[in-house]
C-alpha cells in the first residue's frame, strides 16, 4: 500500500483540476498540507497494514515494482516535513489565489517524483521520476517570473539536462551489459563483468549526473543562483529536500543496492564530499546575502552526507541518513527565517539589515537554534548526526577525512555567527526601528522546525534506536 | 555513403537548425523534423515500436504543446530579430564544427566489447508487454511529466484573469 504515497498526491492534483476547480482553489493548501501530515503520520506511527504489503488492493490495478526499508522511511519523513512547511509558507506568502493554487499543484507533483524515487527498484523508473521532480522544480523556481528567478531556473534546466543525458547514457550502457534495468538484475549483471570498461563508464556517468543534481562541488555552480533567486518558500523545498532526494538519496540507494561500495568509487565519493564541505564553508564565509550564504552552507552540509556515504560502513550510511534528515529540518528553518526577514525588511542582504533580534525575537532565536544545529553543537540534532559521521570515519581509519569534517564545523560556526551578529545583534539600521516580528504562520513554522531540531537532539536515544540504527541493516 | 549516414547527417542539420533559429515556431518544426528522421532510423535499426512512439509523442504530441505555447508569445520586432540572429551566430558558430570534429574522433575510436553478451531470452520480452504489463509505474511517471509541462505552460504563458 506504500505506493499510495505516489498515487494519492497525483489523485489530489487530478481532483483539484476538475472543471469545477474554483471550488477547490481555496482548499488546495489544506489538501496539500493534509497529505504531507498523513505521510508524516504514516512514518511515525508505522501502521503495519500500510507498510508491510500483506493486503494490497492496488495490486489488482497496478504492477508497481517498489519496495521500502528503514532508509526510505527517513526520506519519507523528511519529504513530509519539508513539503508541509513549503505549503504553509508558500500559501502565506502568495496573496494571489491562482499562484497559490499552482504552487500546491507543483509541490505535489514534485512530491510524486520524490516519493516514487524513494521506492522504485528500477534504474529507468528512477530516471523517469527524477525528470518529474526536475520539471516541477524548474517551474517552481521561475513561477514568480522575476529576472533572477528566470535566470536561475534556466541555469538549473541546462545543468539538469546535462545530468539527465549523463544518466541516460549510463542507462544505455548498463542495458547493453546486463540487458535489464531493475536494480537486482543490473547488480547481478555487473557482478558478471566487474572489470568491464563499459560498466566503469556507466558508473562514472550516473554518479556524475547525480553529483550535478545534488549540487556537489565541482558541479555546484547552479546552486547559489537558484536558491538565492527563487522565492524563499521554493528554496525551502529545493534546499530542504529536492536536491537531497534527486542527488544524494539516489546515490545512496544505487551504492547500496546496485553498484556496491567498490574501493575506487569510495575514494572518489569521499574526496568529492570533503571538497564540498570545505569549498562550501569557505564560500559561505565570503557571502553578503543571507540566502546565498545558506546555499553555500547547503553545499557544505551535503558534503558531510556524501563523505559519510563514501565511507560505506553501516554506521556511516546511518549517519548520512540522519544528517540528511537534520539538514532537511534546519535548512528549511533557516530559509523560513529568510522568508520572514525578506517579508519584513524587503531584502536579505546582510549589510542592509541589522539588530533584527530585538524586533523579530522568534526569528532571531530560531535562527540561533538552526545555526547551532548546523554547526554541530550539542545537544541539538545536528551534533548527533555529525558525531555519528565522525565516529564512522574514525572506525574506518579515515583519520584525515574525520579531521576535515571536525574542523569544518568550526568554519560553519564562524560563518553563521558572523551572519547572526550582522543581521540579528546590535542596533537596528535607520528605518528599521519599527520592523515587527514575522506573521503568525512564519513564526508558527519556525517554532515547529526549531522544536523538531531540539526534540530530535534531546530524544536522541529514541530517534537513534527506532529511526536511524535500522538504516544500518539496509547496508549490512 | 550508406542510407543511415545520410539520415544521420540530416538529423544533425535539423538539430543544429532547431537550436540556431531565432523563431520559436521554426525551432518546433526543426524538433519535429528531428523526431521524424529519428523514427526512420529506428525503423531501419529494427525497432518499429520505439519508432511509433517517437513519431506519435515527439513528432506529434510535443510539437502540439509547443505550438500552443508559442501562440501565447509575441513576435520580436524586425530590429530585435536582426540583433538576436547576429548574437546567436557569434555565440554558436563553433557548434556545427565541434559536432563534426567529435564525430570524426569517435569514428577513430575502437571499442572492444569486454563483457559477456546478454542472453537472447533476456531480450525476448515483447516491448508491448513491457510497456503495458510490466512498467505501469513509468506510465504514471509520464503522466506526471506531462502534467508538469501543462502547468508550466499555464503558469508562464496564460494570462491571469485577475490582472486584466
Amino acid at each position: 500500500m506504500a505506493t499510495l504515497l505516489i498515487l494519492l498526491p497525483l489523485a489530489i492534483i487530478m481532483v483539484l483540476n476538475l472543471p469545477f476547480k474554483d471550488a477547490f482553489k481555496r482548499a488546495a493548501p489544506f489538501l496539500g498540507g493534509c497529505f504531507y501530515l498523513l505521510q508524516a503520520a504514516l512514518v511515525v506511527f508505522h501502521p503495519a497494514a500500510f507498510w508491510d504489503d500483506i493486503y494490497n488492493p492496488l495490486e489488482a490495478f497496478f504492477a508497481f515494482e517498489c519496495s521500502t526499508d528503514a532508509l526510505s522511511l527517513v526520506l519519507f519523513l523528511s519529504i513530509a516535513i519539508v513539503g508541509f512547511v513549503a505549503v504553509l509558507v508558500g500559501a502565506h506568502a502568495l496573496k494571489n489565489p491562482r499562484q497559490r493554487f499552482f504552487l500546491i499543484n507543483l509541490l505535489l507533483l514534485a512530491t510524486v517524483g520524490m516519493n516514487a524515487n524513494v521506492m522504485v527498484t528500477d534504474l529507468f523508473s528512477t530516471y523517469v521520476f527524477l525528470e518529474v521532480t526536475a520539471v516541477a522544480s524548474f517551474i517552481l523556481i521561475a513561477m514568480m517570473k522575476g529576472e533572477g528567478a528566470l535566470e536561475g531556473a534556466f541555469k538549473y534546466i541546462i545543468l539538469s539536462v546535462i545530468a539527465s543525458v549523463m544518466m541516460l547514457l549510463s542507462l544505455a550502457l548498463l542495458v547493453l551489459v546486463t540487458g535489464q534495468t531493475s536494480f537486482e538484475a543490473v547488480r547481478a549483471g555487473l557482478g558478471a563483468s566487474p572489470e568491464s570498461l563499459f560498466v566503469k563508464m556507466a558508473m562514472i556517468l550516473f554518479v556524475c549526473g547525480l553529483f550535478v543534481k545534488g549540487g556537489v562541488v565541482p558541479f555546484h555552480a547552479w546552486v547559489p543562483d537558484v536558491y538565492a533567486s527563487a522565492p524563499s518558500f521554493v528554496s525551502v523545498f529545493l534546499a530542504g529536500i529536492v536536491t537531497k532526494v534527486s542527488g544524494v538519496y539516489i546515490l545512496m540507494r544505487l551504492l547500496v543496492s546496485v553498484f556496491g561500495f567498490e574501493a575506487s568509487v569510495q575514494q572518489v565519493i569521499m574526496f568529492v564530499g570533503a571538497l564540498s564541505i570545505v569549498v562550501g564553508a569557505l564560500a559561505a564565509l565570503a557571502q553578503r546575502d543571507f540566502k546565498r550564504m545558506l546555499a553555500y552552507s547547503s553545499i557544505s552540509q551535503v558534503g558531510y552526507i556524501v563523505l559519510a556515504l563514501g565511507c560505506g560502513t553501516p554506521l556511516a550510511v546511518a549517519g548520512a541518513a540522519f544528517h540528511l534528515f537534520n539538514h532537511a529540518v534546519f535548512k528549511s528553518l533557516l530559509f523560513v527565517n529568510a522568508q520572514g526577514v525578506e517579508e519584513r525588511c524587503g531584502t536579505t542582504h546582510m549589510e542592509m539589515v541589522s539588530g533584527l533580534g530585538s524586533r523579530m525575537p522568534v526569528t532571531g532565536w530560531t535562527s540561533v537554534i538552526a545555526l547551532l544545529s548546523t554547526a554541530g553543537v550539542p545537544p541539538l540534532a545536528g551534533f548527533w548526526s555529525k558525531l555519528l559521521i565522525i565516529m564512522a570515519l574514525l572506525n574506518a581509519s579515515r583519520y584525515g577525512y574525520a579531521a576535515v569534517a571536525l574542523f569544518s564545523s568550526v568554519l560553519t560556526l564562524a560563518y553563521f555567527l558572523s551572519m547572526q551578529r550582522r543581521m540579528f545583534f546590535g542596533k537596528p539600521h535607520k528605518g528599521m526601528e519599527n520592523i515587527r516580528e514575522a506573521g503568525p504562520v512564519i513564526v508558527g513554522v519556525e517554532i515547529i522546525l526549531a522544536g523538531i531540531t531540539v526534540g530530535a537532539g534531546l530524544l536522541y536515544p529514541l530517534v537513534l534506536e527506532y529511526f536511524i540504527l535500522p538504516v544500518q541493516r539496509v547496508v549490512g | 555513403m550508406t542510407m543511415e549516414m545520410v539520415l544521420l547527417l540530416i538529423l544533425l542539420a535539423a538539430t543544429v537548425w532547431t537550436v540556431m533559429t531565432t523563431r520559436l515556431l521554426r525551432a518546433v518544426i526543426g524538433l519535429a523534423l528531428t523526431s521524424v528522421i529519428l523514427t526512420i532510423l529506428m525503423y531501419r535499426f529494427g525497432a518499429p515500436l520505439a519508432g511509433v512512439f517517437e513519431l506519435s509523442v515527439c513528432a506529434g504530441l510535443i510539437p502540439v504543446i509547443f505550438v500552443t505555447t508559442v501562440s501565447f508569445t509575441q513576435r520580436l520586432t524586425p530590429e530585435k530579430l536582426v540583433v538576436r540572429k547576429k548574437e546567436r551566430m557569434l555565440k554558436f558558430w563553433f557548434l556545427p564544427v565541434l559536432i563534426v570534429l567529435v564525430g570524426m574522433v569517435l569514428t577513430q575510436v575502437h571499442v572492444t566489447i569486454d563483457f559477456p553478451p546478454v542472453s537472447p531470452e533476456a531480450l525476448r520480452t515483447d516491448p508491448r508487454a513491457i510497456l503495458w504489463n510490466l512498467r505501469h509505474l513509468d506510465l504514471v511517471g509520464q503522466i506526471a511529466v506531462l502534467l508538469a509541462g501543462v502547468f508550466g505552460v499555464v503558469v508562464f504563458f496564460k494570462e491571469d484573469p485577475s490582472c486584466r
